[in-house]
């Protein structure tokens, strides 16, 4: 599960324009196929590759960056035979989280599909805006985005194996079995190339994860937002969890995943997994008071989530009209650091309009 | 302080001359302020236009109205050093039921960097995917307020002859008032209009740190044939260049009628600084230099101008506010369309119209108060010496030569595709006739015979004796005559030429069009077929008006494909063979002006984004678009652009068909979708004939004005000079003459001064239409007319005129007869 405010915002509208198109939709018991399924599935109505993670230039504090591509059929182009008929819009958005500047630098991009200049290819990840994109390698993944004040330029090698998130890529959203999506992760991905700030370029490298995920139908009624988190482990586990939280603060459904080290992997039921906020903090902009520290209890731990930096909100009224926090964190278990990812908060700046 | 006050109170003593002056100087200023005014409103409205759509871009590529193939928008998207670039698609979307269109931009909102795209995501209510729906349109405010239409309403438009119900899906506020125009998605409106693969514009943003001027080269060099790049300004500077020859030639006619003025100004000065003559002396005597008297009168004439060039403006303004929104932007000659402007003041201008009517007040001023300075103050001193000093012999060499000057000013080509050197021949034309006035005066005065009666014999005697004063009012009338002389015979000989015209391009005997062309609307191969097939039509052909880009800083040509154009213009000349397997192409007589294109030569026309070769086979008179036109075979036009619509259908009824019968089978015909237009040629022809006539209706004001202005010289003359003449009046009572006697000899004088000036003028204004039609206007407007004289209208307006005049010089005396002979006599002894 991820994605966001920015998504479901500017998908609100979208989905009202949605009348007659169908789109297909998501079922158990389909096998994720590679690399093909890693391309875009153009019968579904969203879909997005979302790269999260922690960078250390050679100098500095470690940053937290993300680079993530949406794809959204707004399903009402139609017959209409122009090639600039909106059968796909593309939205990009890039963010740099470095503690010394308190805020995090973000940047946007959209474009109609076509001619070329945006797009997503069908058999493999390829997905561009312009100048940006997130392309597959041959080990991994490559990520581009130059957004002027800031600009990243990554690579992301795979050390593990693609890893299939809820039932073998089926991942259930709500009780109707009908909100769901495909979902697959790629963790632990060894992020190296560089990053540069006002014109200055800095060799970095890190640890990266990269969601990707489509559906038609993704949320079951009554959701106001969601928490989710991807963790990167010191010892090579990698962790999700996610819950949809209803407008009383209630969980309305969870899951998530755990891979331990050598490979094997854990579904977790609604019921195995809790998210227990440990402190609050309060945004000067949308004042919103988002649950920055987290207890996240999963089987057999309880790890305490704690930000890179407060204030990780993003500002999206601009392109969505809302706000959510998206932010680096580490995870702590007894005091020990256990590893790093990130946590997305959303729905907490007023409901999301669905 | 003190000489302020004698010399400025002066003003105030002949308050009625004054008031007059003031009033021809502020009619000259408001002509030029309102013409200047109602363009610079009309031209910004434009540009407001096109940056509100154009946005942040770098440069431009535009190409002809019926658009360019869109995949160059996918070239130069990923030309490096191109940040960003935006496809438009522009219409003149028809209004459904209506004859008048909407501006209809077709953008993508994801590219748009413009205020108009950053609006149109606001206006949807804050949903961002508002303008995706294909049936979305959002307005500007003054397009919603234009049409009656809210957020949520309908807005019907024509697309060939189909009707397109539009939702309305916001309003834009924000945009300069006045801009009526609708946005829509780009993909919806090239489906919706049938512009599938077309677009019209692509603004470029650059990346930073790239040139303009190199990514502009570069850009070019990938553009197809007929398409040009350049930062947006540029198309600002071709909209100006449309109108530019009206502008200029309006503007002109202001300038005359402040010559005009300047005259009436002398005419009263000269006759108050006359009537001053003893105080001035007086003045002279106590101590005051020659050149202290000019100053001070001049200054007199510069408070008349100042005063003239305020109320001028303000006149000017008002008037300008009242055209924009009576006729529109373009004073009606169609340049502006669809765009009611708001009036835009502008202090520069305003203050250099105003020092005009100074300069020409404190002209007319300085004149005879150079005279009066250098008169003798003691001949002066002496009461009852009135103007005897004009009696010197005139001398017509330098006014003879003035007039050669002018022949030979005419013959100079235009400057900047300007007739500036027809403009300077018809001023130095006009100087020369005003110049020759008084030679001819003389010689005409002296020939008068001796009169039988007494009033007759005084009359005559009067003019002999004093032609001075006479010849001032006489200026005022040969100007304004000759204005209005030239002008007439000009306006006749172009509306002559154009019902001519007119007759020979409208040959058949019913007109079917969709729209206006370059409208959406358009006759499909359906709709051809179904014309051909309503019975009563004999012979049927089919028109199609588009445009193509020849030279990039030049506006468009307008591209004709009709079949065989060779016997259906009004050719002035055809090549006498043309070569085997060349198209030919039948160019407007303002193509050779502005291209240099020559019968017989092979030229190379874009067409549909390649260049094709013609040759010129013939050269025809075009009299409805003077920036040129070229036609061509239909079927040259449709083997290369494939485009098969229409635009017009002329259609010849079979014998005996009334053309009502043939309309209403017609209407049948295409009954359920949008109606066609249907023209009888005869309407055709009144209806053009009725835009002529209201484009020229400006240049009738002025004529009305002028000789409103010469009318109120002549009074002014004579009412002055009926002042200095009360002692005759007085005497000529105590002679036994009747007030009615008096009367008759003013009225002869007045007639004998009007023929004067009329005959000259008429003579004057003669030729001056000459240098109007074949220099002004040729260069102007790059066609040809033919000369008519309307003689009869002419004679009848001299006649008008000399009557008026000696009216005028009547009412004018009748204030001085009214005084008591007594007193009159006794007065200033």
């Amino acid at each position: 599960m991820r994605r966001r405010a920015f998504l479901c915002l500017s998908l609100a509208a979208a989905v009202r324009l949605a009348r007659a198109a169908h789109f297909a939709a998501v079922r158990p018991g389909i096998p994720l196929v590679f690399p093909r399924d890693q391309g875009a599935h153009p019968d579904f109505r969203i879909e997005w590759w979302y790269v999260t993670g922690w960078i250390d230039s050679a100098a500095g504090a470690p940053n937290g960056f993300q680079i993530t591509f949406f794809r959204v059929a707004p399903g009402i182009a139609g017959d209409n035979p122009s090639r600039f008929a909106p059968r796909e819009i593309l939205f990009a958005h890039a963010a740099l989280a470095d503690p010394r500047e308190h805020r995090l630098l973000t940047a946007e991009r959209s474009a109609r599909a076509g001619f070329e200049l945006a797009g997503a290819r069908r058999e493999r990840t390829g997905v561009w805006i312009g100048d940006w994109s997130l392309d597959q390698t041959a080990d991994g993944y490559r990520a581009r985005a130059d957004a002027g004040t800031f600009a990243l330029e990554l690579q992301l090698a795979r050390s593990q194996e693609i890893l299939p998130q809820g039932e073998a890529g089926y991942s259930r959203k709500g009780i109707d079995p009908r909100a769901a999506s495909y979902y697959y992760s790629e963790p632990q991905l060894r992020v190296s190339g560089s990053v540069a700030r006002a014109g200055r370029s800095a060799g970095v490298s890190g640890l990266a994860w990269l969601d990707h995920e489509w559906s038609s139908e993704l949320l079951s009624g009554g959701a106001v937002g969601w928490d989710w988190v991807g963790l990167n482990l010191a010892d090579g586990s990698a962790w999700m969890a996610f819950r949809l939280r209803g407008s009383d603060g209630r969980t309305l459904w969870a899951g998530g995943t755990l891979r331990a080290p050598g490979g094997a992997s854990r579904a977790l039921d609604p019921g195995e997994l809790a998210f227990e906020p440990l402190r609050l903090w309060r945004s000067a902009r949308s004042l919103a008071e988002y649950p920055i520290g987290m207890m996240l209890r999963v089987p057999d731990h309880s790890v305490e989530l704690r930000p890179l930096m407060d204030d990780q909100e993003v500002d999206a009224r601009r392109s969505t009209g809302g706000f959510y926090w998206e932010g680096a964190v580490r995870a702590y278990e007894g005091g020990r650091e256990l590893g790093r990812g990130h946590l997305e908060l959303t729905g907490y700046a007023g409901a999301l309009r669905l | 302080m003190s000489a302020a006050i004698y010399f400025f109170g002066r003003l105030r003593s002949h308050a009625g001359g004054s008031l007059l002056c003031i009033f021809a100087i502020a009619l000259g200023v408001a002509l030029g302020v309102a013409v200047e005014g109602i363009n610079r409103s009309a031209l910004g409205e434009f540009a407001r236009g096109m940056r509100t759509v154009s946005g942040a871009a770098d440069l431009e590529v535009r190409g002809p109205r019926e658009g360019f193939d869109e995949r160059l928008y996918g070239v130069l998207g990923h030309l490096p050093g191109v940040g960003r670039a935006s496809p438009r698609i522009e219409l003149e979307a028809k209004l459904a039921g209506r004859t008048d269109a909407l501006r209809l931009v077709g953008i993508d909102i994801f590219q748009a960097g413009s205020p108009a795209g950053t609006m149109a995501a606001r206006a949807g209510a804050g949903d961002r995917f508002a303008l995706l729906d294909p049936d979305a349109v959002i307005l500007s405010r003054a397009a919603a307020d234009w049409l009656g239409l809210a957020a949520g309403g309908r807005l019907a438009v024509q697309s060939g002859l189909a009707r397109r119900e539009l939702r309305v899906a916001g309003v834009l506020e924000g945009l300069p008032a006045g801009q009526r125009l609708a946005l829509m998605d780009i993909a919806a409106a090239q489906w919706r209009f049938d512009r599938l693969g077309i677009l019209t514009a692509i603004g470029i943003e650059l990346a930073p740190g790239t040139s303009v001027g190199q990514a502009q080269e570069r850009v070019r060099a990938l553009l197809p044939a007929g398409l040009s790049v350049a930062p947006p300004l540029a198309a600002e500077e071709r909209q100006a260049a449309l109108s530019r020859a009206y502008r200029v030639n309006l503007n002109m006619l202001a300038m005359i009628a402040l010559l005009t003025g300047a005259l009436l100004v002398l005419c009263v000065q000269a006759l108050a600084v006359s009537r001053r003559r003893g105080e001035l002396a007086f003045l002279r005597a106590a101590g005051m230099t020659p050149r202290e008297i000019v100053a001070w009168l001049s200054a007199e004439g510069a408070a008349i101008g100042l005063a003239g060039g305020v109320l001028g403006v303000a006149i000017g303004y008002a008037g300008a506010g009242a055209a924009i929104a009576w006729f529109g932007g373009d004073l009606g000659a169609g340049f502006f369309a669809g765009s009611r402007p708001a009036l835009v003041p502008d202090a520069p201008s305003a203050a250099a119209f105003v020092a005009l009517g100074v300069g020409a007040a404190t002209l007319g001023a300085f004149v005879p108060a150079r005279a009066a300075a250098l008169a003798s103050s003691a001949a002066a001193l002496k009461a009852g010496d009135v103007g005897r000093e004009a009696n010197r012999r005139p001398r017509a060499l330098p006014a003879v030569a003035m007039v050669a000057c002018g022949v030979a000013i005419a013959f100079a080509p235009p400057v900047g595709e300007l007739p500036v050197f027809g403009y300077v021949s018809i001023l130095f034309l006009l100087l020369g006739a005003l110049g020759l006035l008084p030679w001819l005066a003389f010689h005409v005065f002296a020939a008068l015979p001796e009169g039988v009666r007494a009033q007759t014999m005084l009359a005559f005697a009067q003019l002999r004796a004093a032609p001075g004063q006479a010849q001032l009012a006489a200026s005022g009338v040969l100007a304004a005559v000759a204005l209005v002389v030239a002008m007439a015979i000009m306006v006749a000989s172009f509306r002559q030429s154009v019902e001519n015209w007119l007759a020979e391009v409208l040959p058949a005997d019913v007109y079917v069009r969709a729209s206006v062309p370059g409208q959406t609307g358009h006759l499909d191969e359906a709709a051809q077929r179904t014309i051909a097939s309503v019975a009563g039509a004999g012979r049927v052909r089919f028109v199609r008006n588009a445009g193509v880009l020849i030279e990039a800083g030049r506006p468009e040509l307008a591209l004709i494909a009709r079949e065989d154009p060779a016997h259906s213009l009004p050719l002035l000349a055809r090549a006498a063979a043309l070569p085997e397997g060349v198209p030919g192409v039948w160019v407007s007589e303002a193509i050779p002006d502005l291209y240099g294109w020559r019968i017989g030569q092979r030229v190379r026309i874009p067409l549909a984004g390649a260049e094709h070769e013609f040759v010129v086979a013939g050269i025809w008179r075009d009299y409805a678009r003077s920036h040129g036109a070229a036609a061509m075979e239909a079927d040259v036009y449709r083997r290369i652009t494939g485009d098969r619509r229409a635009s017009v259908a002329e259609i010849w009824l079979a014998p005996g068909v009334p053309a009502a019968e043939f309309a209403r089978a017609l209407r049948a015909a295409f009954a359920g979708s949008e109606p066609v237009e249907i023209s009888e040629s005869g309407a055709v022809r009144a209806r053009s004939l009725a835009i002529f006539d209201r484009t020229f209706a400006v240049t009738y004001g002025m004529e009305a004005a002028a000789v409103l202005i010469a009318l109120a010289a002549v009074a002014a003359s004579f009412a002055s000079l009926a002042v200095l003449r009360r002692r005759e009046f007085g005497m000529l009572r105590h002679l036994g003459m009747s007030r009615a006697q008096i009367g008759r000899m003013l009225a002869l004088e007045g007639a004998a001064v009007a023929v004067l000036g009329v005959g000259a003028g008429l003579v004057a204004g003669a030729v001056m239409s000459v240098v109007l039609v074949q220099v002004v206007n040729r260069q102007s407007f790059h066609w040809s007319l033919a000369m008519t004289m309307p003689l009869a209208p002419l004679l009848a307006f001299a006649l008008a005129t000399a009557v008026l005049a000696a009216a005028a010089a009547v009412l004018a005396g009748r204030g001085a007869m009214n005084v008591d002979a007594v007193r009159a006599v006794r007065e200033d002894w």
